[in-house]
């Protein structure tokens, strides 16, 4: 069977904040209106909705059921949730796209990450017998990594500053990113060590968030965006979850999801990477083979602003919007889920 | 579930942020390959498991990641091992293994080629470093699991 062409044709984010009070259903509601009002659609031609998030992080079991609220479920709608970030949903509103069963799919994620510890939180995703009962946490495990990094010169302290202060400097343009500063790398690596050898800039700042995006298939998308962000290929690959197994200084699944989404068929405009730590995007960059006349992410990218479950479905809205405005014509949107870039999807989208 | 032990907060913009911390507190079997392991750690002995191609695995693998054989031969290995990376915990957090900083580290215990992760307690940042040498230090009270292992601690070095 032919694949159906699909692409990004709308995209909404709220801006990202710390200590949010509002519900669930609160934070996705706006997002989701204003995405449809973009589009100028009536609910009913979605034919598909799909939703990132974790329970873990609100505290109790279904609670991805009350985001429905959100959405509206009257008349009947066909929907799903993946425990995961957004970009899995998307990845799964894709196939649902390809199955022939709808053209239009919305796909919408959130996450109250400032609720709770969420580093603590994010621990239960370990293995449960060998690293759980240890409490290592996310911060600690990528310390680790970065360390191997330093020890076999992949990188330098130096080189993960520079991430840093760029991805600073670059958030100071985009209005809904939380951490902004315009700093040099000198002027970071003044800075004490938290978890050593990372530094507080070496950690993308946990923040609430809630974002959406539409697909739409064929002449749908035609006929609902001006410039729509044609998804050419996207793949997703998982490391062994055996932290010692893996290697610390190169992503494998990154570099096998990158090659299945034809990633170095052509040039590569802008990146959106969802690095959650500096030495990671390095690590990304290198598997992919992303060289100089590509923009790393230009929003700022999960370190200034890391809402986890909705940090991975933002770089597609970003990286959409940058076709939609004509400033890109070939961009990568990335998304990693666990510890160590445990797993990564990628995926390519043009412009026609 | 406990809801309600403190007070709701109301937060800057009047709305009430109320407590709730979740506890799951679950048993659950851990299988025939983790269980012998569990035992060992318990009376106080490290046990691998050998792959197909001679490569000891611990914490033990119960199937061969190149042939996906079932692998039944145990070896007991010595309580040393080698950090190969590690991670300073300036401040430790609840139920970490150490109530004092530390550091975090992937291991390779001698004979056995995959690391893995625990803590050193190397009692300075300056202390520790890619390559020292580290040896099990043993709960006092072992009740099956990764931490009948409490920590490593530095072996003195020869200068």
């Amino acid at each position: 069977m032919a694949r159906r062409d699909v692409a990004i044709v709308a995209t909404a984010q709220r801006p990202n904040q710390v200590g949010s009070t509002l519900t669930s259903v609160e934070l996705i509601l706006p997002v989701i209106n204003e995405v449809i009002e973009k589009l100028g659609i009536e609910r009913q031609k979605i034919g598909f909705w799909c939703h990132g998030s974790c329970d873990y992080m609100s505290g109790q079991p279904f609670s991805f059921v009350a985001a429905v609220d959100a959405i509206g479920a009257w008349p009947p709608i066909i929907e799903s949730h993946v425990e995961g970030d957004g970009a899995l949903a998307l990845y799964e509103a894709w196939v649902k796209i390809q199955t022939g069963e709808c053209d239009v799919a919305l796909v919408f994620s959130n996450g109250k990450t400032t609720s709770g510890p969420i580093d603590r939180i994010l621990n239960l995703q370990a293995d449960p017998y060998m690293v759980t009962p240890l409490w290592p946490g996310f911060d600690s495990l990528s310390a680790l990594q970065a360390r191997a990094c330093l020890d076999s010169n992949v990188l330098t302290e130096a080189d993960m500053a520079e991430v840093a202060a760029r991805s600073y400097r670059d958030a100071l343009n985009n209005p809904i990113a939380y951490a902004k500063e315009n700093v040099t790398a000198e002027q970071l690596l003044a800075r004490p060590y938290v978890t050593a050898p990372l530094r507080a800039h070496d950690c993308g700042v946990p923040v609430d968030g809630a974002n959406a995006v539409v697909l739409a298939a064929g002449d749908a998308a035609r006929g609902l965006a001006e410039r729509p962000a044609w998804i050419r290929g996207i793949d997703h690959r998982i490391d062994t979850q055996r932290l010692g197994a893996r290697s610390m200084t190169e992503s494998f699944s990154t570099a096998v999801a990158a090659h299945k989404a034809g990633v170095g068929d052509d040039r590569i405009d802008v990146a959106e990477l969802h690095a959650p730590y500096t030495h990671q995007e390095i690590l990304l960059r290198r598997a992919m083979n992303l060289g100089e006349g590509t923009h790393i992410n230009p929003s700022g990218g999960a370190l200034v602003s890391n809402p986890a479950m909705a940090a991975g479905l933002a770089r597609f809205a970003e990286a959409a919007e940058s076709v939609f405005s004509g400033s890109a014509d070939r961009v990568l949107a990335h998304c990693t889920s666990g510890p160590m870039l445990q797993q990564n999807l990628v995926c390519v989208m043009e412009g026609e | 579930m406990s809801a309600a032990t403190t007070p709701s907060t109301p937060g800057a913009d009047g709305i009430f942020v109320a407590p709730l911390v979740v506890e799951y507190p679950y048993k659950r079997t851990v299988g025939t390959l983790l269980s012998r392991f569990f035992l060992s750690l318990q009376e106080g002995r490290l046990e691998g498991t050998r792959g197909s191609d001679g490569r000891v695995f611990f914490p033990p693998a119960e199937f061969d990641p190149v042939t996906g054989r079932a692998l039944d031969e145990w070896v007991t290995l010595p309580e040393t091992g080698t950090v190969t990376t590690w991670a300073w915990q300036s401040v430790p957090q609840p139920n970490q293994p150490l109530e004092h900083p530390f550091a975090w580290a992937l291991i390779t215990i001698d004979g056995t080629e995959v690391p893995m992760l625990h803590a050193v307690d190397a009692g300075d940042i300056g202390r520790i470093r890619t390559g020292s040498r580290v040896k099990v230090r043993w709960a006092a009270e072992r009740s099956g699991g990764v931490r009948d292992i409490a920590c490593f601690d530095l072996l003195e070095e020869a200068s």
